[in-house]
């Protein structure tokens, strides 16, 4: 049994097993958290061979560095990554979307994520995480999910049972489109801000701050006036909510966010628009634009099935 | 009972039970959290009761703003119901090494410190909701005597375990987390166990809570 792992030289900087995410938990205080680009999540998965809402390895930046043992097994990385597989006698260059082969004693480099934060490690197999909550997704924060909760660490190793015996190649014709307007829908105290500041937020553009992470986004650029209050009594919080503080500067709650808050909330990311906000990297310029609650409705079906096409012509 | 339902981005639903903070609203958030919950309906798939508002999740694949908001109105939530409570006591060492503020707090609140612990550990508690970290609880009301505001540089790590006050209100830090309440004491108590795959918060909204005060022997023999 489990005579099929990874040794892990290099954990890379935020390196998390994730997968759908968890439910019906926001009342005690648990987020979502799960993968943050969905969409890529998925395709890793089914270019593997798998079901959809297997768990992955997702990393952010800089990802980890993987040395294989065991029976021959498939991989396939999404995302916009520079990877290198080193056999034994020859080093390649890998691909996202196509699935690669991995033999006992190679080694997988996961150098980068190009112009993008998230990238996702799909096997040909089940890693063996521990569930809570039918989740394996990791929530550092309250050490919830697999891996007793943490990143994955330099030098532990990862366990694979489950491989599957048809290794067939496949391979996925997507490239990851960015961009740069944000599409929004008013949020419940928008009118808590002058009409400056209403006017600022929608046609002003607004830098990704260093200080984002799976937890929230913050945005430097022009102060947003409040002329309310600054704090509202603490109430419940979700991913894509733009609170603004007392500083004026916009914050977008991500997968990992606190279950409630109390600052103002502006707007809320539409959610077709979420997998491509959490890819844009600090010192990225983006703009707010606002739709209402119909079309939003509507670019999310068009998204979603955009996605489904996606996996389906794998 | 909801004043007002309103969307909050494309897949919630934002039910307004008014602006004040009382019992009597927030039990009304509770009634109805609870009901919802009760019903299971497909779709649902968060729901976030605070102070006065209680905001509805679904997933958009499944659901959309209109359908839930008239089930929503459709549901017929009483008053009667009695709401489930359980009376819950929890150990506090106020050691020095533990009541990181009390100083901070008698020059804020001009009393001295028997008195804050005399009023605090003499008062019952009520849960409001849990959240912003996993498990934590917002407990209410303090008397204006001890409301004091938040420290102005918030500890960008307050210990686990830290008891603590902001206005009316104290709280439990149940993780180590960055934050700003005035930290009176600390307890061994775990307020919230990962591993218990039902029920992790011991404490949840509607509960009454109080705080016993116990010495440093006490909290290092604690065997919770």
């Amino acid at each position: 049994m489990n005579k099929n792992y990874f040794e892990i030289k290099r954990a890379g900087i935020n390196t998390t097993f994730q997968d759908q995410g968890r439910g019906n938990l926001y009342h005690i205080g648990i987020p979502f958290s799960g993968a943050m680009d969905n969409r890529n999540f998925q395709i890793s998965n089914k270019l593997v061979g798998n079901e959809v809402n297997f768990p992955i390895i997702e990393f952010a930046y800089q990802g980890p560095l993987l040395k294989y043992f065991g029976e021959n097994i498939n991989f396939a990385i999404t995302g916009d990554v520079k990877f290198i597989i080193r056999k034994k006698n020859n080093a390649i260059e890998g691909n996202c979307y196509q699935s690669f082969t991995l033999e006992n004693g190679d080694e997988l480099d996961i150098i980068s994520t190009n112009k993008s934060v998230y990238g996702y490690l799909a096997v040909s197999g089940k890693f063996d995480v521990n569930y809570q909550w039918s989740s394996c997704s990791v929530n550092t924060k309250a050490n919830i999910g697999a891996n007793n909760g943490k990143k994955i660490e330099d030098g532990q190793n990862i366990y694979i049972s489950n491989i599957n015996k048809n290794l067939s190649d496949k391979k996925l014709n997507y490239i990851n489109t960015k961009i740069e307007n944000i599409r929004v829908i008013q949020g419940t105290n928008f009118d808590y801000f002058s009409d400056e500041g209403k006017k600022i937020f929608f046609e002003k553009e607004f830098v990704i701050s260093k200080l984002s992470d799976r937890m929230g986004m913050r945005l430097e650029g022009p102060k947003i006036e409040n002329i309310v209050d600054t704090n509202i009594k603490s109430e419940g919080l979700l991913k894509g909510v733009i609170q603004i503080p007392a500083d004026g500067n916009p914050i977008i709650m991500l997968s990992d966010h606190g279950t409630i808050g109390g600052y103002p909330k502006i707007g809320v990311v539409i959610s077709a628009d979420y997998d491509k906000l959490v890819q844009l990297t600090p010192g990225s310029k983006i703009k707010f634009k606002k739709v209402e609650l119909a079309d939003a409705e509507t670019l999310f079906k068009l998204y979603d099935l955009e996605t489904q096409n996606l996996i389906s012509q794998i | 009972m909801i004043k007002n339902i309103s969307n909050l981005g494309d897949a919630a639903l934002y039910c307004d039970f008014g602006t004040e903070v009382n019992k009597e609203i927030n039990s009304k958030v509770i009634r109805y959290f609870k009901s919802i919950q009760k019903e299971n309906i497909d779709g649902i798939n968060n729901l976030t009761p605070s102070y006065n508002k209680l905001i509805i999740s679904f997933d958009l694949r499944k659901k959309n703003f209109q359908t839930i908001k008239k089930l929503i109105e459709n549901l017929n939530v009483t008053n009667d119901d009695k709401l489930e409570t359980n009376r819950i006591k929890i150990p506090v060492c106020c050691d020095e090494n533990f009541s990181l503020d009390i100083k901070r707090l008698e020059e804020k609140l001009q009393i001295n410190r028997d008195k804050i612990y005399e009023k605090f550990f003499g008062k019952e508690f009520f849960c409001y909701m849990t959240g912003f970290i996993a498990g934590m609880p917002f407990l209410g009301d303090l008397e204006n005597e001890l409301q004091a505001k938040r420290l102005e540089t918030p500890r960008v790590k307050v210990p686990k375990g830290s008891v603590g006050l902001t206005e009316q209100f104290a709280n439990v830090y149940t993780f180590e987390s960055p934050g700003g309440w005035n930290i009176i004491g600390n307890t061994p108590q775990v307020i919230f166990d990962s591993t218990k795959e039902k029920n992790p918060n011991l404490i949840n909204p509607g509960d009454v809570v109080t705080f016993e005060q116990i010495t440093k022997d006490q909290y290092y023999n604690n065997n919770e």
